[in-house]
């Protein structure tokens, strides 16, 4: 997309609104959805994984040392991965913006 | 030219749409669209149409499937009738707003309840909105000619939208008539082959129906509507070349003793063969009398309307739906609308009539016109609507 949603006219858009560039979802800020933010405790962390597993959005990467943390480019503040985490190293925190 | 034969209407355009060379039927049986989805099983089966057949479920998965064929590229074809165009609803809008050239026959029926199974307008009225293209034809000929219409228009590049052809219900779906077929030469020549606008194919991958957040959603909106008002130019061209190939040409608005009328009836669909015989009568009567058939429902042809109509005092509109707790029908409402702004506005006369088979006879017409007159000499003040030959 050259250019910005916000500067798109009527005239812009593909025919019947077709999307021709594929894989732009990746350029779609969800993060600004967020309320809560996912805070790992890496002394509890024990690098397992399941938070990687669970998170509906793929918005977990793993890190150089192994630990998994949430894009937060990407991440809805959903809690899933806070839920499913096996030590608990994972709280939601409210958003202070 | 083609060969003119005696034939059903519903078979005349089975055969219409296998000249097209459609890739894809899906269709759900319902009367009386019935003779046309059972004569292209048999065209299918049969091996004279290399098409798929898909006996779908229902009406709803008719025009899913409908979209899905058209979206990889597929000439695709559906035909219902009433509670099927129902059902079929949500898709209908989503197959415009994806502009897809799909195209159906509509074999107008009346909507329950109480259940009715004849002929009238209210189904096309509840998708009046739907931002496909819409065309009421009178005659089996003008439903044979309307297919081939309807893709070369649907397909073109510039137009890309859906196409629906009106065609009464039993009036002319189970009549048999004469019709003359084209022959394939003639077909090429009009119909190019269904190169789509946009195709889903895994070597360039698309999406199709994104979801519009509030930030383009108003702008995807005029987007579609310049589309389909931009289609008129397509529409009248596609008349124009049908007509220099086989002779016919059609118009967006068609008149019938025009000369001097001082009063004119407009009709859409068949009942226009039936308001002609009484026109013929009322002009040997004496009377200034004229027709206005309006063959194009979406886009609207506001221009072709107001200049047909200029010279002319009273307009008596014939709707075949009623719109509950409304201004009037909804063919009348448009008129009125359409003509608001014009320095000489007709006196617009709205009759009510044919609902749901109910005979309206070229005696009925000349007994609507000699109403209207009645009313004119006493000024009465127009009521918006009268509903013809209800029992009081």
């Amino acid at each position: 997309m050259i250019k910005s949603e916000e500067e798109l006219t009527w005239k812009d858009l593909e025919v019947g609104c077709v999307v021709s560039d594929a894989g732009n979802a990746s350029q779609y800020k969800t993060g600004d959805w967020r309320s809560l933010r996912p805070i790992c405790d890496k002394t509890k962390c024990i690098k397992c994984g399941v938070c990687y597993i669970f998170c509906p959005d793929m918005a977990i990467r793993k890190t150089d040392e192994g630990y998994f943390e949430a894009d937060l480019y990407y991440c809805k503040g959903c809690g899933i991965c806070a839920q499913e985490c096996i030590t608990s190293c994972i709280t939601m925190v409210e958003e202070e913006e | 030219m083609g060969e003119r034969i005696g034939i059903e209407v519903s078979l005349a355009a089975s055969e219409a749409v296998k000249m097209a060379n459609v890739d894809v039927v899906a269709a759900y049986p319902i009367t009386p669209q019935t003779h046309i989805v059972e004569h292209l099983s048999e065209l299918v089966a049969d091996g004279e149409l290399d098409a798929e057949f898909i006996p779908v479920e229902s009406e709803h998965s008719a025009m899913s499937v409908c979209c899905g064929s058209s979206a990889v590229g597929a000439r695709t074809f559906t035909c219902t009738s009433s509670q099927g165009l129902a059902l079929m609803n949500e898709i209908v809008f989503i197959a415009a707003s994806l502009r897809l050239p799909i195209v159906m026959i509509l074999a107008n029926r009346s909507l329950s309840g109480p259940l009715s199974i004849w002929n009238d307008h209210t189904d096309v009225m509840s998708i009046r909105d739907c931002g496909w293209i819409q065309v009421f034809v009178e005659n089996g000929q003008e439903v044979f000619d309307h297919v081939l219409f309807a893709y070369r228009v649907a397909e073109d590049h510039k137009v890309s939208l859906p196409v629906i052809v009106n065609i009464d219900g039993f009036v002319l779906t189970h009549m048999i008539e004469p019709v003359e077929f084209w022959d394939e030469e003639t077909v090429k020549k009009y119909l190019p082959d269904f190169k789509p606008v946009n195709q889903l194919h895994p070597d360039q991958p698309v999406t199709m129906g994104a979801f519009g957040m509030p930030i383009i959603f108003t702008e995807a909106k005029k987007a579609q509507d310049e589309a389909l008002i931009k289609s008129k130019t397509e529409i009248i061209k596609a008349w124009k070349d049908m007509g220099d190939l086989v002779g016919r040409y059609y118009q967006p608005v068609e008149t019938n003793h025009l000369e001097g009328a001082e009063t004119v009836f407009l009709t859409m669909g068949s009942i226009g063969e039936t308001a002609s015989l009484a026109v013929n009568e009322l002009r040997s009567r004496g009377k200034a009398v004229g027709q206005v058939r309006l063959r194009l429902w979406r886009p609207f042809p506001f221009e072709e309307l107001r200049e047909a109509v200029k010279a002319v005092k009273r307009i008596i509109v014939i709707d075949r739906a009623i719109s509950y707790g409304g201004p009037g029908g909804p063919v009348a409402s448009e008129i009125r609308a359409a003509l608001y702004k014009e320095r000489n506005m007709p006196v617009i006369t709205n009759f009510l009539c044919g609902f749901a088979g109910r005979d309206v006879t070229p005696d009925d017409f000349i007994k609507m016109y000699e109403k209207t007159e009645k009313m004119t000499k006493k000024k009465v003040r127009e009521e918006d609507y009268i509903i013809y030959g209800v029992r009081e």
